[in-house]
């Protein structure tokens, strides 16, 4: 298959590291149809972790007040409440028609009103019928690092301070990195981030000391509903696949898996999910891309203005009198 | 717990006013740090607030619609999202901003400079024009230290910044950077040492010295010069291998860019320091270097398509063309102002500003291009679209 976007990686990022006999790469599967939204996992990965506070602040996003992944939060719950016209999919929905494998006018949308996440602000049932309910939806998703089989962070990290781990993770080292700050802007996710008061990059580990010792990440520990879970990724993606597989059959046709495919632009996520409308709903990008995909290109471009830099340099030299 | 407590009522009483309508949001930290606190962020703006407008939570449902992950076309007015479909999640940008100040575009600046002085310092040395090579070898050792500064005292901790002399990583063009850096300035430092040779004393011990430094010098100052063209093109790519939309995307041209900004610089030192009728190569250089800049920067503008549009408006755009007009500027008043130093300083002036503000102004793009949702989310869907268009016409045979 003539794939321009198939990179062919090794699906093991571990053993392509340099890792001898390598563990099986390790990665969580967030199922965002079953997560209630109780924010369990940022707790529980802020105690595990000992990641600071974040400030306390009300953010007008429904009941997100973290607002982003952030170095003071390497798990973030969204919260997107959304009008869902019954009977009828939003016209205007390009990518949604082409993820959806389903009928877009599939049972979901015909029942209107249903709820896949948590119930209103009120207790449920006041309205004391099914017609009293609005066609919403709630949203929620519990977002990480994606640990990228071809991580942006990674490669650009001029200290080595960031690694491959043997579980196929993507870790920084505290005692080495100083903080330049280039695996900001070079992950497409937008996930790591410099911690203002310590100077340093700061972002999810799947909590490397834990799988280490054989245990379950700490957020994944926490989640009340498995909708984080934690597991070799081969067998995370045959779930995943069922799972969606299931959803379809229920009648969800908008579930979709995001970052699960190897031949993706960064060559698969470690940390993949199920979602229920398109990424960029939930703020993920789209169709993620390593930068460093393009660097030898970048590189023969820079390399040719340098040629010309030293001969306009020559020119001005040898092309007058004075 | 109860010193906290007047200051989250203080955030709740800003919120509910941002809800309410009027205040513009654009300076309000959304978090603490750098997060989702640019122009564009999530704007309040006119909408009603979810707060009031549902009481019970869901009948609001409608009303909420008009803001936060607002399905398309029924964005605020003021996000500025196009008519094409677009959804984000309450307009926050998805990718974080870098967290890079001023002193990286000052950077862009000295490293372009030093570069093009180190040129213009060997030109100067291997034509026979000493006051050419003099200033020249000056300026590159000025603004290499300049560099130096400005780079260590960007990272969040300046200490530790032999850490990038621990790797050699050609996937990282900030290690690469590192290394012809570390070529680089001492090579342009005893260059410039040298100029001082003549006013050693003749004897003793430094009056060896006096004697060593200049061959030292010539060999240095070449050296420098062949190291130059990496230093003044490398950091095109150092901006380019970001996820940053419109940095990555004009990876074609920003070299360009940069290669004649640095060139144009340097000339700029020689027209500065250097009396007329020695500077006719500087004003040669001025025309090279002014061409590759103003070819490159009409790239970026014109051939990028969607995230072009940073480089063309706002900030961003106002410095590019306050670096186009100065660049113009200067070239035109080197090459009328032949015999007139006053008239050749001024040009060379203009085109040092020049420099300064075209990559201030790239700068200043990129980080534009991260703030707004759009140039991630949009370009993103059609590379999508057009793989399944591919794919699919690669499935039926
Ligand atoms: S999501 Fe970002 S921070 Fe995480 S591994 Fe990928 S590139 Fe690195
Ligand atoms: S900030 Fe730290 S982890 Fe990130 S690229 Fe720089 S040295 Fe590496």
């Amino acid at each position: 298959m003539a794939d321009p976007y198939d990179r062919s990686d090794p699906q093991d990022p571990a053993s392509g590291a340099g890792w001898v006999e390598a563990p099986p790469r390790m990665g969580f599967f967030t199922d965002t149809s079953v997560c209630i939204g109780c924010k369990a996992c940022e707790v529980a990965c802020k105690e595990w972790n000992g990641v600071p506070t974040s400030g306390l602040d009300l953010l007008g996003m429904s009941y997100d007040n973290t607002g982003a992944l952030t170095a003071n939060s390497w798990r973030h719950v969204a919260f997107v409440e959304q009008p869902r016209p019954a009977g009828h999919r939003p016209a205007a929905d390009p990518a949604g028609a082409a993820a959806a494998t389903g009928d877009p006018a599939g049972p979901a949308s015909a029942t209107g009103g249903e709820f896949l996440g948590m119930p209103a602000a009120g207790p449920p049932g006041r309205t004391g019928s099914a017609q009293g309910r609005t066609d919403f939806r709630w949203l929620m998703m519990s977002d990480v690092c994606k640990h990228c089989t071809r991580a942006g962070c990674l490669d650009v990290c001029p200290t080595g301070a960031l690694f491959r781990t043997e579980f196929g993770t993507v870790v920084v080292q505290e005692d080495i990195c100083n903080g330049c700050g280039y695996c900001v802007s070079a992950c497409p996710y937008g996930v790591i981030d410099r911690r203002a008061d310590d100077g340093r990059a700061w972002k999810c580990t799947l909590c490397y000391d834990r799988i280490g010792a054989g245990m379950t990440p700490a957020c994944a520990q926490a989640c009340p509903t498995e909708s984080i879970q934690y597991g070799q990724l081969d067998e995370l993606r045959e779930r995943a696949a069922a799972r969606v597989a299931t959803l379809h059959e229920r009648g969800v046709p908008e579930a979709r898996l995001y970052g699960h495919d190897p031949h993706d632009g960064v060559g698969g996520d470690g940390a993949f999910f199920l979602l229920l409308d398109e990424p960029e709903v939930y703020g993920l990008p789209p169709d993620p891309q390593v930068t460093t995909h393009d660097l030898p290109k970048m590189w023969r471009r820079a390399g040719v203005a340098a040629l010309a830099m030293a001969a306009g340099a020559v020119v001005a030299f040898l092309g007058g009198r004075r | 717990m109860i010193p906290e407590r007047p200051s989250v009522g203080e955030r709740f009483r800003r919120f509910r006013e941002r809800l309410r309508g009027d205040t513009p949001t654009s300076a309000e930290p959304v978090r603490p740090g750098r997060v989702g606190a640019g122009p564009d962020g999530r704007s309040g703006g006119s909408s009603t607030g979810p707060v009031d407008a549902c009481p019970t939570g869901v009948t609001g449902g409608g009303g909420r619609a008009g803001r936060g992950p607002g399905r398309r076309g029924r964005a605020d007015a003021d996000l500025a999202v196009p008519p094409a479909e677009f959804t984000s999640y309450y307009g926050r940008p998805i990718l974080k901003p870098p967290v890079w100040t001023w002193e990286i575009a000052a950077y862009l600046f000295t490293g372009g400079l030093a570069a093009g002085s180190s040129l213009l310092a060997a030109g100067g040395q291997l034509t026979g024009r000493p006051a050419v090579r003099r200033a020249g070898r000056v300026a590159a050792l000025a603004a290499v230290t300049a560099s130096a500064g400005l780079l260590v005292g960007d990272l969040g901790r300046p200490e530790r910044f032999h850490h990038m002399l621990r790797v050699a990583k050609p996937t990282s063009p900030m290690s690469v950077g590192t290394w012809i850096l570390t070529a680089y300035g001492p090579a342009a430092g005893l260059a410039a040492l040298a100029e001082a040779a003549p006013l050693l004393p003749e004897r003793g011990p430094l009056g060896l010295a006096r004697r060593v430094l200049p061959p030292v010098g010539r060999v240095a100052g070449l050296a420098a010069a062949a190291t130059a063209p990496a230093l003044g093109t490398y950091t095109a790519v150092l901006l380019s291998d970001t996820a940053v939309p419109s940095w990555h995307e004009a990876y074609p041209h920003l070299p360009l860019v940069f290669a004649g900004s640095a060139l144009a610089s340097g000339a700029g030192v020689g027209l500065l320091a250097v009396p007329p009728a020695q500077a006719g190569a500087a004003r040669r250089l001025a025309v090279a270097g002014a061409a590759l800049e103003l070819f490159g920067a009409h790239r970026l503008e014109t051939g990028l398509g969607l995230v072009g549009e940073p480089y063309r408006t706002g900030r961003a755009g106002r410095l590019l063309r306050a670096g186009r007009a100065l660049t113009a500027a200067g070239v035109a008043g080197a090459l009328l102002g032949r015999r007139s130093r006053p008239l050749a300083a001024i040009s060379g002036a203009a085109l040092l500003a020049a420099s300064v503000a075209t990559r201030f102004g790239v700068f200043q793009a990129g980080v534009a291009s991260v703030r707004d949702p759009r140039y991630t989310v949009l370009p993103q869907r059609e590379r999508l679209a057009r793989r399944r268009a591919d794919d699919a016409a690669t499935d039926t045979p």
